[in-house]
Order: C-alpha cells, then sequence, then structure tokens
C-alpha cells in the first residue's frame, strides 16, 4: 500500500516524489505542471519563509517559492515507494 | 529564402520579411539574446489594447533582414496573466495587426533544461520551424555538468545552439541559423500533449545529451543569508528603507532644481511672446512639460533601482518574504514591489503589477496603488505642514512636523492594504491563480541591461504619464484664464491675476463647489486649487499660489495663514489644515493614475470604482478630522 500525503505537510529537508496534481479551481493544476510539478517528479523542501507561509521547493533543478494552499494540491509519496508509472519505470529521478 | 525581400532602402516591415518570436521563461536569458542580436535598433510599443509592451527589431544579417520580437517571459501556453495572455495569441496569431511568426527561437536556460524542456515541448506541437537556444552553459560546465547539444539537437530533432549571451559565444551560429529558418530541420515525431508523457519525453531526451549541474552553492549559501528568519528580515528592512530613502533624498533635489528651472524658462517665454498665446505657452505648455520633467528623477532612480534588484534577483526573494503579510490583504509578494514604488508614483507601481498572475490580486494590487503616499503629494504636504504645524521638539530628535508627515504615509499605507483586502472579499471574490513564483539564482547583470530597462521604463511613464499631465496643465490654463474680465482700477499686478481667476470659469466652478466642501472647511481658492491638482497633484500648490496672490511678497504659506473669512476668522484654521491633509492621502486626483488603470484593467469599471470610493474615503475621512481637531482644540 502506497501512504500518499499532501506536498503541504511535507517537513523541510524531506525529498518526495509527487504522485499526482489536482486540477484545483482557476488553472492551479496546470500552472504547476508548466512549472514541471508533474507525477514522478522528485521535489525536495527547501526552505520556509520566516512568516511560514510560503516554502521553497526545489524541482527539477530550479526553485519554487508556493503557498501552502497550493501545495495541498500536490499528492505526494516518499521516493522509496515503488510507484509503477505509465511507462513502466518504478520511481523516476527527475 | 522564399518569403523574403531583398532589403529595401526604406527598411520597411513588409509582409515579407522574416517574422522570429522570442520564447522562453523568465530568467532564461532571452533578453540579453534579443539585444545582442539586434543591438540598440529595438523599438518598444504596446500590443493593441492592452499596455504589454511589445520589443521588436529589424535584425541585418548580412544583406538579409529578420523582424525579431522578444515575447513575455513565460512558463507555458496556459495563460494566465496578460504577459502570458500575449505570448499565446501572438504564437496563435490571433492578434490583430501583429502576424503569426514565421519561426520560433525557444530560449532555455541550461541549468533548468529538465523544466525549460517541458515549454519546448508544448512549442514544438505548434508545427511552427523552431529552433532551440540553450543559455548560460558556462553556469552548467562550472557547476560540473554536461551538455552536448549535438545530441540535443539529434534528439528532439530541431537545431540547437549553446551561448554564453554577457560572452557574445554563440552568437554567430544564432545568426546564421535565423537567415534560413525553412531550412531548419523538424521533429520526426510531435511531443506528446499530456504531462507525465511531457515530462518522460524530456527525460529521454536529456538522458542522451545532458548531465545536470550539481546544487547552486554560492546561490544556496547567499539564501541562507537573505531569507533568514532574523538575518534577511533585517536586510529586507534595510533594503527597502534605503529604496525609499533614496528616492527622496537623491532624487528630490534634482527634482526641486528641473522645477526653478522650468519656471525660470515659462518666464522667459512670457517675457518673450506677447499677448494670451504667450502666457497659453508659459503657464500651460512650458508649465505642463516641466510638470512632467519634474517627476522623471525619481521615476529614473525608481526603475534603476528596481531593474537591479530584479535582474540580482533580489526582487524575487523580497516578494517571497512579503507574501504572507501581502496575503492577508487579498495580494501577493509581488504585490509588494508595486506597493513601493506606488511611494514614488502609483503609474510605474500599477505597471509592475502586470507580472502578477491571478487577476483578482492584480487587481487588487492596482487599486490600492494610489493610496500609497505617492511624490507628487509630498509638496502639498510640505507646504501645509511647515505652514501651520507648529516645529517643536516630541521626543528628543523626534520633531512634530517629521511626526505629522510619517502619520501621513503610515495613514496612506494602512489604508491601501485595508482598501485590498476589503475589495478581495468583495468586488474581487472567487478563486484565484496559485502563487507559485520561481526563485533564480544570484547573477550579476550587465551594465547595459540595466540601463536598456531603466530606460523603457522611465520611457513608458513619460509617454503614459505625460501626455496626460501636459494635456491636463492646458486645460487648466483655460479654465484659469477663460472668461478674461477687466479687473477694476487701481488694483496691483498680482491683485489683478487673483481678480481674474475668481471670475474665470475655474473660479466660478469653485464657487459653485463651495456648499459640497464647505463643510470641510475649503472656499473658493481651495476648490480651485483641489480642480488644478486633478492635472498632477502637486498642481495644487502653484494653483493656490494664484488664487491667493496679494500686493506682498509674502511667501505662500504666510499667505495663507493670513487669509480671512467674511467674519474675520482665518479660512485656514488647523481643522481646514487638518482635513485638507486627510483628503491628499486618499483622494483620487491624478488624470494619469485614472487612465493607466482604465488601460490596465481595460475598462472603465476599477477606475470609476477607484475615483469615487477614494472621494468618499477623503471626504469623510477629512470630516473626522476636522471634527475631531475642532474638539481637541
Amino acid at each position: 500500500m502506497t501512504v500518499t500525503r499532501r506536498l503541504s505537510d511535507v517537513a523541510v529537508g524531506e525529498t518526495v516524489v509527487v504522485r499526482s496534481v489536482a486540477a484545483g479551481e482557476g488553472g492551479h493544476g496546470r500552472r504547476l505542471e508548466d512549472l514541471g510539478v508533474i507525477a514522478g517528479t522528485l521535489v525536495t523542501v527547501e526552505r520556509r519563509a520566516p512568516l511560514g507561509d510560503p516554502t521553497i521547493y526545489e524541482v527539477r533543478r530550479s526553485r519554487l517559492a508556493m503557498r501552502r494552499a497550493d501545495a495541498a494540491l500536490v499528492q505526494v509519496a516518499s521516493p522509496d515507494e515503488p510507484v509503477t508509472h505509465f511507462d513502466g519505470e518504478t520511481h523516476v529521478a527527475l | 529564402m522564399s518569403h523574403c525581400e531583398p532589403p529595401s532602402a526604406a527598411r520597411s516591415v513588409g509582409p515579407d520579411v522574416l517574422h522570429v518570436a522570442l520564447v522562453g521563461s523568465p530568467n532564461a536569458g532571452k533578453t540579453t539574446l534579443f539585444n545582442s542580436l539586434t543591438g540598440m535598433h529595438a523599438k518598444t510599443a504596446n500590443y493593441p489594447g492592452v499596455t504589454v509592451t511589445r520589443r521588436e527589431a529589424i535584425a541585418s544579417f548580412g544583406d538579409l533582414e529578420v523582424m525579431v520580437v522578444d515575447l513575455p517571459g513565460t512558463y507555458g501556453l496556459s495563460a494566465i496573466s496578460p504577459d502570458e495572455q500575449i505570448v499565446a495569441d501572438s504564437l496563435a496569431g490571433t492578434i490583430e495587426g501583429v502576424s503569426r511568426p514565421d519561426a520560433l527561437v525557444m530560449v532555455a536556460d541550461a541549468s533548468t533544461l529538465e523544466r525549460s524542456l517541458l515549454f519546448v515541448a508544448e512549442l514544438l506541437r505548434l508545427g511552427l520551424p523552431a529552433c532551440l537556444v540553450v543559455t548560460m552553459i558556462d553556469e552548467v560546465a562550472a557547476r560540473g555538468g554536461a551538455i552536448d547539444v549535438d545530441r540535443l539537437s539529434t534528439a528532439i530533432g530541431i537545431p540547437v545552439v549553446g551561448v554564453i549571451g554577457h560572452r557574445g559565444v554563440g552568437l554567430d551560429a544564432v545568426k546564421s541559423l535565423l537567415s534560413d529558418p525553412a531550412a531548419w530541420s523538424r521533429p520526426v515525431m510531435v511531443p506528446p500533449a499530456e504531462a507525465a508523457a511531457r515530462s518522460a519525453w524530456v527525460r529521454s531526451v536529456l538522458s542522451v545529451a545532458y548531465r545536470p549541474p550539481g546544487a547552486d552553492n554560492r546561490t544556496r549559501r547567499i539564501d541562507a543569508v537573505l531569507l533568514h528568519p532574523v538575518i534577511g528580515v533585517l536586510v529586507f528592512s534595510v533594503v527597502m528603507l534605503a529604496f525609499f530613502q533614496a528616492i527622496f533624498t537623491l532624487a528630490a533635489p534634482l527634482a526641486d532644481r528641473l522645477d526653478s528651472l522650468f519656471g525660470w524658462f515659462a518666464g522667459g517665454v512670457r517675457d518673450r511672446v506677447p499677448g494670451w498665446f504667450g502666457e497659453m505657452l508659459a503657464d500651460g505648455a512650458v508649465a505642463g512639460v516641466g510638470g512632467v520633467l519634474v517627476f522623471l528623477p525619481q521615476i529614473i532612480l525608481l526603475f534603476l533601482i528596481l531593474t537591479l534588484l530584479e535582474k540580482v534577483g533580489y526582487l524575487s526573494r523580497a516578494a517571497f518574504l512579503a507574501d504572507r503579510l501581502m496575503g492577508r490583504f487579498g495580494m501577493e509578494g509581488r504585490s509588494f514591489v508595486a506597493m513601493l514604488s506606488s511611494f514614488a508614483c502609483a503609474i510605474p507601481g500599477i505597471l509592475s503589477a502586470r507580472t502578477i498572475p491571478s487577476e483578482r490580486r492584480r487587481i487588487a494590487t492596482m487599486m490600492a496603488a494610489p493610496l500609497m503616499t505617492c511624490s507628487a503629494r509630498l509638496p502639498v504636504f510640505t507646504l501645509l505642514i511647515s505652514g501651520f504645524v507648529p516645529d517643536r521638539s516630541v521626543l528628543g530628535p523626534i520633531r512634530s512636523q517629521g511626526l505629522v508627515l510619517l502619520g501621513l504615509y503610515v495613514l496612506g499605507a494602512v489604508s491601501g492594504l485595508a482598501y485590498a483586502g476589503i475589495l478581495s472579499v468583495t468586488a474581487l471574490s472567487g478563486p484565484a491563480a496559485p502563487v507559485v513564483m520561481e526563485l533564480p539564482p544570484y547573477r550579476r547583470p550587465t551594465l547595459m541591461a540595466v540601463l536598456r530597462q531603466t530606460w523603457e521604463g522611465a520611457w513608458s511613464f513619460v509617454r503614459k504619464a505625460g501626455t496626460i499631465i501636459l494635456g491636463s496643465s492646458l486645460l487648466l490654463w483655460v479654465l484659469l484664464n477663460v472668461p478674461s474680465s477687466t479687473p477694476p482700477e487701481g488694483l496691483t499686478e498680482a491683485r489683478q491675476a487673483s481678480y481674474q481667476l475668481e471670475h474665470s470659469a475655474a473660479g466660478t466652478v469653485g464657487k459653485a463647489l463651495e456648499p459640497v466642501f464647505a463643510p470641510l472647511g475649503f472656499e473658493w481658492r481651495t476648490n480651485v486649487a483641489l480642480i488644478g491638482s486633478l492635472a498632477a497633484r502637486e498642481v495644487f500648490v502653484t494653483t493656490l499660489a494664484l488664487t491667493t496672490a496679494n500686493a506682498d511678497d509674502a511667501s505662500l504659506p504666510d499667505r495663507l495663514q493670513e487669509l480671512r473669512n467674511d467674519d474675520g476668522t482665518p479660512v485656514y484654521d488647523a481643522a481646514t489644515v487638518a482635513a485638507l491633509l486627510v483628503f491628499f492621502v486618499y483622494a483620487l486626483q491624478c488624470m494619469s493614475t485614472v487612465a493607466v488603470l482604465r488601460r490596465e484593467t481595460n475598462s472603465w469599471k476599477w477606475p470609476a470604482i477607484a475615483f469615487t470610493s477614494m472621494f468618499a474615503l477623503a471626504y469623510v475621512g477629512a470630516l473626522v478630522a476636522r471634527l475631531v481637531v475642532d474638539v481637541v482644540t
């Protein structure tokens, strides 16, 4: 069984793999995909702002600041979890 | 080249000139490439209907001319901000009067290829001839990565060139490519559309040609300081204070000198050109042009500092630090920069809101901008505070006059935030686009790039505000001088001017407005000056100087203090001065701001709401201030 969490709940310093991105309102999901937050992508939680929000994530070697509410749309799992992706690979290290 | 005529002597951009668009993410080095391809010949204009700047230039490669267009930076074609919409529309060829590009030059930062190739995949699906320029390949190598452009070209199926923009490496290869897009190789297989499949396409392309760079340790080390919970916030405050200080202490003396220069020039024109025409030229046109140019020193400084902060990479960090605070008021981190610019002038503030993807946060930001205390209010505040607030020490070096001025700034800023907050739960409620910002690596900008962007910003201010300020000051001159009246005998020259004013169209309107403004303590002279301030707020001071002109050459504050009502009480008592100060904190007396709001929101709705609601705030606020001062004194 795979345990999924929301990206907003992942602790600073941890690396996770994106499982799915919810569509959200106002084009949220599509926007996140444009920035590289796509199923199979590795995301590292780097730093929170002094006031606790937003948080910096490292995604595909770029650094994105994302608000808690938007990061909550991203379902993630531990990169150690076996994931069978559509292209047959187990987890994807991007 | 089938669709390329030999260059004509007139260098006209006909339908036959090849049209190439540069597309890429923000910070990918697109503009650097554009500048080195086109030299200094870029011209900027607006896309029809919106104020997104269109940068294009004719580049000559041998005997061939190509029109190169620098599209705004974007991460994809699912547009949400006006800038991004322009990219999507340009590439679809749906913008009236602008032809669809014949070819695309996709620009991607080598260190973030894993992300930028996602956009490349999307662009390749458009079916246009396309090539890829990979920028900053030196950074990848410096961080232990490697890129093989030939293999990348084979894997994608299109020409790929690696460049180092600031050193000019690879530019010749790009230029020779641009001379014949029809010969570019096309991808054998169009990349997939669905996100996960696109991601797999990127992975397979990169697996043969790319070793990703290691972590950017320099950027990390700088961020460890600049985003630190304590040090980072401290640095942020110091940067913002220095920014603020620079605009006032460096630019204000220059502005004063320009102001007196134009005063002298207007005097010269008045002496040499006879009759009403000379007066209109001097007091309308020259004063109007001067009114625009007086703003220029700080507008240039504002754009210079903002451009530097942006190009170095600090602006996005500032937005990151301020996001939570601005979020409370229905805005986002980038709104902070817009608010800050608005302390110089609301117009660059409103224009900088363009990069905010979410429409409701963008509009909230633009609507709050005019409530920040812009520099045009400063002459009004200075006049009233220096003339009427007793200068005494409140606490050590802190003096009463400075404290009142600070209070007015705080009142404006707090009201602006509250105004945006209220708008975003009323007129602007609903879903908003996500707040996702890229934090680019820290980079050293080139001097040319900084100067260029500063110049473009300042020039867009002159175009947008200049025409309105000039037009308004000409109109104001007519209102103040028509109809012409004959003053009674025996008046001094100054009293004659004041008599003329009282019986002019503006004077008549000022008197007609007395019932409206009487509760605030404003009489006709103040009302006429308020009408004058619609051209630009600081015109209030010069108009008041005209309406209160009298025989003795007393200073304006002294004259105001001596003004008496019919019953012998002073016109400008403490309560009226307080009311006037508060009125100026809130009222949107600036036609240029109204016009820019109209253009940026593409509707009259928002400027109408802003003008009426801010007038109501000004009126009620002034009334309250008057009552409070009446009770206290």
